[in-house]
């Protein structure tokens, strides 16, 4: 089917979108093999449904999360695009959006939410510190971007960005998801949650504190 | 009160104790620091408005700054300095200023310095296993020593909690254990909607009551004041304001003000009432969502949307003459980055009473609610003597009676020339938390009222150097944010680069008194109590 009319939004046209080589180059990725004409079909209505009703996983560390609830207020109103249910669980959540500085402490956090949720999943970086330390570049205690620690789909620049440019960013993880074959979706690697041993773990201060 | 301390302690001279900076500062050993400490305290200081941890080379130090509670304003400094690098020890003042506890837990994360007789030291922002302190000069900040973890650290807590023994130097521990098998408890947090970002608070429950409440820094950490000393003054101030970010215009105009101090640069009166209506803007964008988000965390999402609703116009006036709407990244050392929009006038003057009239409406929507008020009322009682041991500035202090702004006490920029009120409550409640911010919307519309006719025309910067340097030493501001007291201790060796920054938060001591008012309300209340607070976590972190 002709891309522009498979990805559409609203009334946004094709050419408004930046970055579409990458999403035909994806297609083509994934027409690899072809496809049955019943099970496109399918697909589509599957598609639509999903990419209209993604719901998100709330995971704003710092100031961008302050442009996140300006996105979900009255004027911004991302409710026009069907992601207003967002979740505070991760087991109930189709995306995860990193706002904000993630730092080490709070990296295996976002690790384990991630792995927490279910499948299909997709991941947006939002903001400069999340894409790669932003402002905070030179310092000791900040990952450099979350993409070190979970695979990303789409990044939003900015420092914050606008909420327009996080509903952009909503826009391109939208059509990522309507050319996806929902049948075939890329495979994510598994996870085994490990639960730490305590007994193991138990702090034996007298050696590890005073070291 | 400089006689009096030299007439009380025989061994304190007249080079120990100098004026500068428009404060008292004394120097003294650590054996004599808890002495003089009680005095000063004996005094009416009895307000500890942080401590500063210093890395001076050779020693490690740290300096008190030290207010009176009926008057803020008026500042002691008090040195004291420990020239053993290996196992620095010094005493503790935590029994003398309550909220010297949780201060002396952050020098000693940074600096590793030990504090004889604190009941916790434990790490405070960085976890327990992490090697090196990061504020000492000779940190080594190899990202091999000190990898990304890839799973959770347990708690020390679940094990026992260290304690110091008093009379051996540093070495002595002993572990006591802080919950015993058959306390419950549960973790809010660090990544919990209704924990006003990345908090992470232990709670120990018996049933549906709090008992204890345990809060654990560093999910935000970001090492902002290791970063300020290898940066340059101009560079710093796009750091300030991503401190607290829902005053980051008042933040940096503290920075600004401590710079423009110790280079006595007269700024522009332009400059200096453009900075004061942006102020109260920001706090005004400040306190909707404060109190938005509160009454969300009571259920009512409806008051949320309508104070972002309200905050928008303020947006749009920042970003119609600073470009930015949440980073207004306006005021520099000097003056104000632009000259403001030709529409600005206008547009805040149309604010003003759009605002008027929306307040009314919130007063109607969630004010008179008597559900709310149900809620509230009785809730989370902090008295006026702890607020102030506590250090609790800011309208959450205010709504105990004690009048502690900055802005009354100290008048910065222009607010010694307009009229407004300093509003108090003495309840003490969450009610009163809660109202008293509305209230301050009032009082600054009316500040901004008085200052909107009255920009007056000239430049709107001073000329100001290529390469800002500071002369050498000890630079203190304060200014009064959405939240309470911000401070910004500067030391300075003369170079481009500052020796030392340290900020005052005024919400890590807010956390403080959540530990306070929280045990023995339900677990719901405790969020409550959280947002009636205010707190903003990237601003304890750092
Ligand atoms: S990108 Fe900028 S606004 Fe966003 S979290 Fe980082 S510092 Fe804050």
């Amino acid at each position: 089917m002709d891309m522009s009319r498979k990805t559409r939004i609203k009334d946004m046209r094709y050419e408004d979108f930046n970055d579409n080589e990458y999403l035909e180059k994806y297609v083509e990725e994934l027409r690899r093999g072809g496809t049955n004409v019943v099970v496109a079909k399918i697909n589509d209505i599957i598609n639509w449904g999903r990419s209209n009703s993604v719901w998100p996983l709330t995971f704003a560390t710092s100031c961008c999360g302050i442009e996140f609830m300006s996105m979900s207020a009255a004027r911004y109103d991302f409710a026009r695009f069907g992601w207003e249910v967002y979740r505070n669980s991760p087991r109930q959540a189709d995306i995860l959006m990193v706002f904000g500085t993630v730092v080490h402490k709070m990296a295996p956090v976002l690790k384990r939410l991630y792995d927490q949720m279910a499948e299909p999943k997709y991941v947006m970086a939002i903001g400069a510190c999340a894409i790669g330390g932003g402002p905070f570049k030179s310092s000791y205690h900040v990952v450099m971007g979350v993409d070190k620690i979970i695979p990303v789909d789409v990044f939003v620049p900015g420092c914050p960005p606008r909420p327009d440019a996080i509903l952009y960013g909503m826009m391109q993880l939208e059509r990522k998801i309507k050319v996806q074959n929902f049948f075939k979706l890329p495979q994510q690697p598994e996870v085994k949650e490990e639960v730490p041993d305590i007994a193991k773990e138990s702090y034996n201060h007298e050696r590890e504190v005073n070291q | 009160m400089k006689e009096k301390l030299i007439n009380r302690f025989d061994w304190l001279t007249e080079a120990d104790v100098v004026m500068s900076d428009g404060r008292l500062t004394i120097a003294v050993e650590p054996a004599k620091l808890r002495e003089i400490a009680r005095f000063i305290k004996e005094c009416g200081y009895d307000f500890l408005v942080d401590i500063v941890g210093i890395d001076y080379g050779d020693d490690l130090g740290t300096i008190y700054y030290i207010a009176k509670g009926s008057d803020t304003a008026d500042t002691i400094a008090l040195q004291t300095k420990s020239d053993n690098r290996e196992n620095p020890v010094l005493p503790t003042i935590c029994d003398i200023w309550e909220v010297g506890q949780v201060y002396e837990r952050e020098v000693h994360d940074f600096f590793g310095i030990v504090f004889t007789d604190n009941p916790d030291l434990r790490r405070l922002f960085l976890r327990e296993r992490w090697k090196g302190f990061p504020l000492r000069k000779d940190y080594d900040a190899d990202p091999a020593i000190n990898p990304i973890p890839d799973r959770n650290e347990l708690f020390i807590d679940m094990d026992a909690l260290p304690e110091m023994e008093s009379d051996e130097d540093g070495e002595g521990r002993t572990w006591k254990m802080m919950y015993d098998d058959n306390d419950y408890i549960i973790n809010f947090g660090p990544q919990h909607p209704a924990m006003h970002g990345v908090l992470h608070l232990r709670v120990r429950l018996d049933g549906e009551i709090v008992r204890t409440v345990d809060p654990h820094f560093g999910y935000i950490h970001r090492g902002i004041e290791k970063m300020c000393e290898s940066y340059t003054y101009p560079q710093i101030l796009h750091l300030t304001d991503r401190l607290d970010y829902l005053s980051g215009a008042i933040n940096r105009h503290a920075f600004c003000l401590c710079c423009e101090k110790a280079m006595q640069i007269e700024v522009p009166q332009r400059a200096v009432v453009v900075r004061t209506i942006f102020d109260e803007l920001t706090r005004i964008a400040s306190h909707l969502l404060g109190w938005g988000s509160m009454c969300m965390d009571m259920g009512a999402v409806t008051a949320f949307i309508y104070g972002m609703r309200d905050r928008e116009k303020i947006m749009d006036i920042f970003e119609e003459t600073a470009g930015g709407r949440l980073m207004v990244n306006y005021h520099t050392i000097g003056g104000v980055a632009k000259d403001i929009h030709p529409n600005f006038r206008r547009r805040v003057k149309e604010f003003i009473p759009y605002m008027r009239k929306m307040l009314k409406e919130h007063h109607m929507l969630f004010t008179g609610n008597p559900i709310a008020t149900g809620r509230m009322d009785g809730v989370g009682r902090l008295s006026l003597e702890k607020a102030i041991a506590l250090g609790i500035t800011g309208p959450s202090g205010r709504a105990s009676g004690w009048a502690n702004d900055l802005r009354k006490a100290a008048p910065y920029a222009a607010y010694d020339r307009v009229d407004f009120e300093q509003v108090l409550r003495s309840g003490g409640e969450t009610f009163d938390r809660y109202v008293i911010r509305l209230h301050e919307i009032e009082q600054s519309l009316r500040i901004i009222e008085q200052l909107i006719d009255n920009i007056p025309e000239g430049p709107y910067t001073a000329q100001v150097k290529g390469v800002i340097k500071l002369p050498e030493g000890d630079y203190f501001q304060r200014v009064e944010n959405a939240r309470g007291q911000f401070g910004v201790h500067i030391t300075s060796r003369g170079d481009k680069n500052p020796y030392r920054v340290k900020f005052r938060s005024p919400s890590m001591v807010l956390v403080g008194a959540l530990k306070e008012i929280a045990p023995g309300n339900k677990v719901a209340d405790l969020i409550m109590l959280g947002g009636s607070l205010d707190y903003v976590i990237p601003c304890i972190d750092r």
